[in-house]
């Protein structure tokens, strides 16, 4: 690096990645979210994740759309760009941008009314296209800025603040991306970081579009009895299926395969996911059996939890597009314009 | 055997087809125009199409014009009327002295209503039908034999024809010898038959060199690869898919790297306008050049974004191929309706550059200048064509380039600069022109900014107070007054004498008024005209206007939007602007304004227009 990130108050003890660089050097402004919020744990699990697979500051771009989860892109990687889009849409925003740059580590940060409601089209989209982005849903089932309407995520039955109970059927953003054709489904709780912090990771070096649907609770406007988005519904219904250790490729795998039920996944990048499997007939390699499966438990009203889904065979954008490794916003001028000589000839045509 | 002897008009007349969609007459008027164009003679091609693939009504207008006028004269001399559907309408459009020309398999007595046309029945059906195999070819076969007869009345060179199919189907040689076949059925049956040539008739000259056929929409998709996009994100939409068309067959040809195959540009057909323009913003802020062509209806539901990049400051090109609204309106009919929200496009105080090109030349040379202007001014620049430039064959001078063109990218702060910024600020007016500078991400850390559509203060921050959204959006007026010197000039058509009347034009309807203002100079009319060709308007425009007491304002809107736009942007006195609004959705023509010039103008003699001149008291 030519450079030297400007020191910020740091304990001389803090750990280093890599790169040389401490956790505090992967954070951003301050959160203006309400205490407690679950958004700002899964801000922590990101920028402990990101921190850990050494990544570049600036070359993590941030991108979201509209809602207290939106917001968030503010509070971690400072030293990466960040673009607060518009409502639900964001993922025309990363398509956009993976397009000019295909080298940077995209991360969208959306919460259940920006995806699941305004957005849900583009997200569809960006799945279809398989967009390689790491797209994060924190999910609290309600509309937080606008105090407190149900979203598209609330769950029958569940009971509002001042009380309405929600009788439309939820959409869950898992078993539509798993029925859509993503590549890299997952589920978790901000409240559990140990799961999380892996995800997270695993996620960010998938090559393709990797969601999490993050269960983060609204202190605020849903964190209440009656609701099955508070805490204390969440600890209670939501089920680990799948565990993932995400193993960087650079790290010696010690672990031994054969005993219990691990195995790995080998990722594009050649780093690992060692999957530990709770249920023992789960397999997040078939995805017409691992949606059955999660459905049924949903059915159960238990959110299952873990890495649901992968498959890292599938092509993502550039690669079914044919672009070059090098990113378009870079090539010079020769390589783009047919010149005086090619308009010529390009105009015999027209004569 | 016409009843009227017409004049002889040499290279000077209108031929108009009228055939069924989806029946292959495109080629047939293709080759016709081509042909005529190839014998060096200027030609005008205008094509009224349905929103339809196949069976609604469809005309294609041929002007042969020596004087090489681009507009329609709002005349019909020849008519080959194909389709029986529209029989009535056809035989009506004729001038007095013209043709009318029909398949005569059928007895037609509808068509021989009126004394001051000649009708010629060629029994094209029952030619086609003893020669060709086949119900699809005998329809297609029908068409191009009609070519032939009109090469027989107007005396077409059958040769150039060939030669024009050999070219068109050099991978199918076996259709050049059976259109041919079908050319000279036609053709022979027409010179045993009839007189030929007729007096309106085709005679080579050597007007064309140095000259190309080409339609907006394809000038437009090239400008787009000259400028070096990289990034293309549409959603189809009549009348402007044609430039994703292009943009992506040349790029097909000239972008894919000769030894990986892999491609230099990124092509996506998304999901709706919204998601399209989105892409481009995404794209943009990451340092691409990127574009997206849509029309009315995408310009609504992209409104939402161009506040966004308005306020963020992120590039983007747009090219809006007008058509006939609102709403759905007419998809296939051409108008120039959308001044005023592009101008104006989503909610809060916004303004946006826009340009105006007046036929495909322009369409080319300005989109290599919207991707400078948007980068230039971090923002984004609309361009915006309409069906009749972008979908019809233009006569053209021969596009140039000059390889020793760099882009503007603008503002960009490079990585040097970056490592000696004690901080990088986004929004700061450093320059006193308005425009700050801008960093693209994945460079350097400390160039890291948030891009965000809500209160912002000067150095990028969240903000809600007062003063500091106030000075941003001042800014950002000062960044639209600096626009006014770097956008194309208006450009100006002075009468030689001294004359208090103007005319004002933009875009495709340039070329009616510049025949208007001929013909009515014939007439002892004397105007001024200005064509503004961009959106903020500059001082040029304040003077012509300020300098004429009546101006006419020519539009092809029902709401005099050009009008609306210079009463709200400029000084000028609303009372002296008067609108010629044209919004049938046909291009509109020299008569069209020729009568609205004069209804408000008398012509007078020439002779006392120059006595006045000539100081007589």
């Amino acid at each position: 690096m030519t450079y030297l990130p400007k020191p910020k108050v740091r304990h001389p003890s803090l750990p280093r990645n890599a790169l040389g660089l401490t956790r505090r050097d992967y954070e951003g402004a301050l959160s203006t979210l309400c205490a407690g919020c679950g958004h700002d744990s899964i801000t922590a699990a990101l920028t402990e994740a990101i921190w850990g697979l050494s990544l570049e500051p600036q070359n993590v771009a941030k991108l979201s759309g509209i809602g207290c989860s939106s917001k968030t892109t503010a509070y971690f990687v400072s030293g990466g760009h960040g673009f607060n889009s518009v409502h639900g849409r964001m993922p025309s925003i990363a398509m956009g941008a993976n397009a000019a740059n295909r080298n940077l580590s995209y991360i969208g940060v959306s919460g259940d009314g920006d995806t699941l409601s305004i957005g849900l089209g583009q997200f569809c989209h960006a799945i279809r296209r398989n967009l390689n982005m790491l797209y994060l849903i924190e999910n609290n089932g309600v509309y937080g800025l606008t105090k407190g309407q149900f979203s598209a995520s609330a769950d029958i039955g569940t009971k509002a603040k001042k009380g309405e109970v929600n009788q439309q059927p939820p959409i869950d953003p898992v078993l539509l991306a798993m029925n859509l054709g993503a590549s890299f489904v997952a589920r978790s709780f901000s409240g559990d970081k140990a799961q999380l912090v892996p995800l997270l990771q695993a996620g960010l070096r998938h090559r393709g579009f990797a969601l999490i649907d993050v269960l983060s609770p609204c202190v605020t406007f849903n964190d209440h009895e009656g609701s099955t988005k508070s805490y204390a519904y969440t600890r209670e219904h939501y089920e680990p299926a799948v565990n993932a250790d995400f193993v960087p490729f650079e790290r010696e795998i010690v672990a031994n395969y054969a005993e219990g039920e691990r195995f790995p996944v080998v990722m594009h990048d050649g780093s690992r996911i060692l999957l530990r499997k709770f249920a023992k007939d789960y397999d997040p390699t078939d995805r017409v059996a691992a949606s059955a499966y999660v459905q049924d438990r949903l059915r159960q009203g238990e959110f299952l939890t873990g890495l649901l889904y992968i498959d890292e065979s599938q092509k993502e954008f550039h690669e079914l597009n044919g672009t070059p490794e090098a990113p378009l916003n870079g090539l010079s001028l020769p390589a783009l314009s047919p010149g005086s000589k090619g308009l010529e000839k390009i105009l015999s045509r027209y004569r | 055997m016409p009843a009227v002897p017409a004049q002889d008009r040499v290279n000077d007349f209108v031929v108009k087809i009228a055939t069924v969609n989806g029946t292959g007459s495109a080629s047939a008027n293709t080759l016709l125009m081509k042909a005529i164009f190839r014998s060096g003679i200027p030609v005008m091609g205008k094509n009224y199409f349905p929103s339809n693939i196949q069976g609604l009504p469809t005309w294609y207008e041929i002007r042969v014009t020596k004087d090489a006028h681009v507009a329609r004269s709002g005349r019909v001399d020849i008519m080959v009327a194909m389709n029986a559907e529209t029989y009535n309408k056809d035989v009506r459009e004729v001038g007095t002295g013209g043709w009318l020309i029909y398949d005569s398999t059928w007895p037609r007595p509808a068509l021989f209503t009126r004394e001051d046309i000649t009708v010629i029945g060629v029994p094209l059906a029952k030619l086609c039908n003893e020669n060709f195999n086949g119900v699809r070819t005998r329809i297609l076969m029908k068409n191009i034999c009609y070519a032939g007869v009109l090469a027989a009345l107007l005396d077409l060179d059958l040769a150039r024809m060939r030669e024009l199919l050999a070219e068109t189907y050099a991978k199918k040689p076996q259709l050049v010898d059976s259109n041919m076949k079908a050319i000279q059925l036609g053709y022979d049956y027409a010179r045993t038959h009839f007189t030929c040539p007729l007096p309106l008739r085709c005679t080579p000259m050597d007007k064309t060199a140095g000259h190309i056929l080409i339609d907006g929409n394809t000038a437009a998709g090239l400008g787009a690869v000259f400028a070096g996009a990289t990034v293309g994100a549409w959603y189809p939409i009549t009348p402007s898919t044609s430039v994703m068309d292009a943009f992506r067959s040349f790029c097909e040809k000239w972008r894919v790297d000769p030894a990986t195959g892999r491609k230099n540009f990124a092509f996506i057909q998304a999901e709706d306008e919204l998601a399209a323009i989105g892409m481009v913003l995404g794209a943009s802020w990451n340092g691409a050049r990127a574009f997206t062509a849509t029309s009315g209806p995408g310009i609504s539901l992209m409104s939402e974004f161009f506040g966004l990049a308005y306020y963020a400051e992120i590039p983007a090109v747009i090219f809006d191929v007008q058509r006939v609204g609102p709403s759905t309106g007419m998809p296939t009919r051409t108008q120039q309706c959308d001044f005023l929200i592009c101008a104006y496009a989503s909610h809060g105080d916004t303004k946006h550059v826009c340009l105006y090109p007046a036929n495909p030349e322009e369409c080319f040379y300005f989109a290599v200048a919207a991707f400078d202007l948007a980068e230039r001014l971090q923002t984004p620049v609309m361009v915006l064509s309409d069906l009749d430039i972008g979908m019809n064959d233009w006569m053209c001078r021969d596009l140039k380039w000059d390889d020793a063109w760099q882009p503007d990218r603008g503002k960009v702060l490079p990585l040097e600069e970056i490592v000696k910024l004690e901080k990088f600020h986004r929004f700061l007016d450093k320059d006193d022109d308005g425009i700050p500078y801008r960093t693209l991400p994945g460079v350097h850390p400390k160039a890291a900014y948030f891009t965000r559509g809500s209160g912002h203060n000067q150095y990028g921050a969240y903000t809600e107070d007062s003063t500091e959204y106030q000075i941003v959006v001042d800014r950002l007026v000062r960044k639209f007054h600096t626009a006014r010197s770097l956008v194309p000039r208006p450009v100006f058509g002075m009468a030689s004498t001294r004359t208090d009347v103007g005319i004002v034009a933009a875009g495709s309807s340039d070329g009616a008024v510049r025949e208007a203002l001929d013909v009515l100079r014939g007439m002892g009319v004397n105007a001024d005209y200005m064509r503004v060709r961009a959106f903020p308007f500059n001082d040029e425009v304040d003077r012509f206007l300020e300098s004429h007491a009546l101006i006419f304002v020519v539009e092809q809107n029902r709401d005099a939007q050009l009008r609306s736009l210079l009463t709200l942007e400029t000084p000028v006195e609303k009372a002296k602007l008067r609108s010629l609004l044209h919004y049938s959705g046909l291009p509109i023509s020299s008569s069209f304004i020729i009568e609205g010039v004069l209804a408000e103008v008398a012509p007078k003699p020439l002779r006392s227009v120059g006595l006045a001149h000539a100081g007589t008291p």
